[in-house]
């Protein structure tokens, strides 16, 4: 499979908890053949639903931590003065750096006249490439505490293009980061088409038209979904209107349906299961595929 | 026009063009007055957490390259070639040595701004 | 904690994924917290909070981030400050230095290495804080800039436009990277949402996993609680993190909520059950060794 022929499509919600990842799995067992990008993180759940065989485990190590070596520190105090991210503390005679906030910009390790700090690599988390029943899958955890995720998305959407090029695979569905920061950027840029999942809440509306702008700065092409939208009808006449006018194509809703939950429990996507909220996805995944 | 990078995945005349450039794998150098080829490899650039198009301007320059053939080019990136004086063509031939024949045909033009929103 | 001692406490309400409702347990905690309180809106990608409030706002002042200039005339090219960058923030090409303010974290070395003085530093906009008073409510509100994605300096100027003397509320954003660990720092309590769900649980698991790297008492507000299907007290109780609050899973606070109001402010029962949690969080920093 050549690269050009491969679509990538990228499944986003700014806000959390709409159902972004129960409708990625839905996608990854209605697609026929398609690499599936676990890019959600910070809070990866996609594995809980598709019950991943891991095949490959990697190390995550992205950027640098300043750390000080105790025998040769004159506390001197020099580097907490030079210090912009309070990262350094001084604990009785000595100074301590906190791993947490250290940002890795090595001044510390610059400017310390008894050369007594080290700045070495740092492990972040660990990627993973699995079989699972909707295909192959790529997924990441992140450390606790951990920085840097918008390199760890760019790993794995790196990691699942290889994939989908070796297995001759013509389609990436990545479950998306929530917000709108480094790694929704991260996920988003160059990708053949975002699909927004939404609530018809205020905050919904609000994240969503946030959402729509970043898009639409990296030029990528936008469809919007209205989840549980019998919650509010009239909240999602106007979220629909609002995606129009930013010129997003309009899906078919998907009603409050618990089943989403049920299926959860058994650790299956709505689709695997007889429920009016997987036929709204199977809908959905029609129009999709004809957007990509 | 001397020493002129493609961006690529492979190691010779014959491989894809990469269409990126920052996270491209590597560089093939082709010396246009020895007719020779090398590869850097773009180790730096593809490992930065961010400003991987920065990085790889950087390591062209370094290299001593005077002219860049790639896909796309990032605004961060044509920055520092441009103030490096390194000239950028935009080119979706498919191979190398296809890019190469465009650029010393004088089919391709150099691009006077980055032709994509950076993304990193 | 190096809190001071005169500081209130400050009590932040986080989960490991978004969607759990940690919103809506911090506006109607602040609501019915029963003295003057302090709310922050630390999710600075998607800042909900005065969409429920509608306070009105002062004139936000911007959040600035330091990043370097370079006088061409001193500059010699040495490359020093290219050198130092560990975020490409600044590049020395030739005998020219470029600055990409986007790509700086603002730690001040290049200026710092600089032999011949050509860098100085300036302010560059990443954001805004505001504030607003509504009831008994402060209201302190960060906004990321679009674009922008550099999230810890904007929430650490939120946490400074906080007053010492009153208590306050911090709302987090989802997940338990970068931007979360910025909203704990200083802190003296964390509040965790979560549902009865299998994505709830083992986001729970994450998030207290951060609470215990950071030292930070926690406990738990469990919403759309029904049936524990998953095991969500048994693990509370092994861990011992109190349940603080069970909130009901009932479709009338999805609606009020989708309407922009206090489910605490519309039905008295909800008002209650918010009032004893507030209740409850006092005595709990009270045992945690804090001054209420």
């Amino acid at each position: 499979m050549s690269k050009e022929h491969i679509r990538e499509l990228v499944v986003l919600s700014g806000k959390g908890g709409t159902g972004k990842t129960s409708i990625t799995a839905s996608f990854a067992l209605l697609a026929d053949k398609a690499v599936l990008a676990d890019c959600d993180v910070d809070a990866a759940d996609l594995h809980l639903l598709l019950t991943p065989m891991v095949e490959q485990r990697h190390a995550f190590m992205s950027g640098n931590e300043a750390v000080i070596r105790q025998q040769d520190c004159t506390a001197c105090g020099v580097c907490m003065d030079s210090c912009r991210f309070d990262a350094i503390r001084r604990d009785g005679a000595a100074y301590r750096i906190d791993p947490v906030a250290c940002e890795g910009c090595s001044v510390c390790y610059r400017i310390c006249p008894a050369k007594a700090i080290d700045f070495p690599e740092r492990v972040c988390g660990e990627w993973m490439v699995s079989s699972t029943r909707s295909g192959p899958m790529v997924h990441a955890q992140l450390g606790v505490a951990a920085e840097n995720s918008g390199k760890l998305v760019t790993m794995v959407r790196e990691q699942a293009w290889t994939v989908a090029v070796d297995k001759r695979l013509p389609l990436i569905i990545s479950d998306g980061p929530p917000g709108i920061g480094c790694p929704v950027i991260a996920s988003l840029s160059g990708v053949s088409l975002a699909v927004v999942i939404t609530e018809p809440t205020v905050s919904g509306l609000h994240d969503l038209q946030r959402l729509l702008a970043l898009a639409r700065h990296f030029s990528v092409p936008t469809a919007v979904c209205v989840n549980k939208w019998d919650i509010n009808p009239q909240q999602t006449e106007r979220i629909e209107a609002a995606a129009e006018a930013a010129g997003a194509a309009i899906l078919e809703r998907i009603r409050y349906d618990r089943s989403v939950t049920q299926a959860q429990l058994q650790q299956k996507a709505v689709v695997e299961l007889d429920a009016a909220a997987g036929n709204d996805i199977r809908v959905i995944w029609k129009q999709v595929t004809e957007l990509l | 026009m001397t020493t002129i990078a493609f961006t690529t995945a492979g190691h010779d005349l014959t491989a894809a063009l990469d269409p990126r450039f920052g996270r491209a794998a590597n560089f093939l150098i082709y010396d246009a007055v020895q007719k020779s080829i090398r590869i850097i490899e773009n180790q730096q650039g593809r490992s930065a957490a961010q400003g991987a198009g920065i990085q790889a301007a950087e390591t062209l320059v370094r290299a001593g390259v005077d002219t860049l053939v790639t896909g796309h080019c990032g605004p961060k990136a044509f920055k520092v070639l441009d103030v490096a004086g390194v000239k950028v063509f935009n080119c979706s031939a498919a191979t190398v040595d296809q890019a190469l024949n465009e650029l010393l045909a004088d089919r391709l033009t150099a691009a006077e701004r980055s032709d994509v929103e950076g993304h990193w | 904690m190096e809190a001071s001692g005169k500081r209130s406490y400050r009590i932040a309400v986080a989960s490991g994924k978004g969607g759990t409702g940690k919103t809506t347990v911090a506006l109607n905690l602040a609501a019915m917290f029963g003295e003057p309180v302090q709310l922050a809106d630390c999710d600075v990608e998607e800042p909900n909070i005065n969409l429920f409030l509608r306070c009105d706002q002062l004139v936000p002042p911007e959040v600035a981030m330091l990043v370097p200039q370079v006088d061409p005339r001193h500059c010699n090219g040495c490359g020093a400050c290219g050198e130092l960058c560990q975020f490409r923030g600044i590049v020395a090409i030739g005998s020219r230095a470029l600055v990409f303010p986007e790509l700086c974290h603002g730690c001040g070395g290049c200026a710092l290495v600089c032999p011949s003085g050509a860098i100085t530093e300036r302010p560059h906009r990443i954001g805004t804080v505001s504030t607003g008073q509504s009831g008994i409510i402060r209201l302190v509100e960060g906004r990321l800039e679009v674009g922008v994605s550099l999230v810890p300096p904007v929430i650490r100027a939120v946490r400074e436009q906080l007053l010492d003397d009153l208590p306050a509320i911090l709302d987090a954003p989802p997940g338990t990277s970068c931007p979360v660990v910025a909203t704990l720092r200083e802190c003296d309590y964390l509040l965790l949402v979560t549902d009865p769900t299998p994505f709830g649980l083992h986001d729970l698991k994450l998030a207290v996993a951060l609470a215990r790297e950071l030292n930070l008492a926690c406990g738990v507000v469990v919403n759309r609680a029904g049936e524990d299907l998953v095991g969500l007290h048994g693990y509370c109780r092994s861990e011992n993190i109190p349940i603080l609050l069970s909130l009901p899973d009932d479709r009338q606070i999805a609606e009020v909520l989708s309407r922009g109001e206090l489910v605490a402010r519309v039905f008295p029962e909800y008002g209650l059950m918010f009032a004893e949690l507030a209740a409850k969080l006092k005595q709990q920093l009270a045992a945690a060794g804090g001054t209420p």
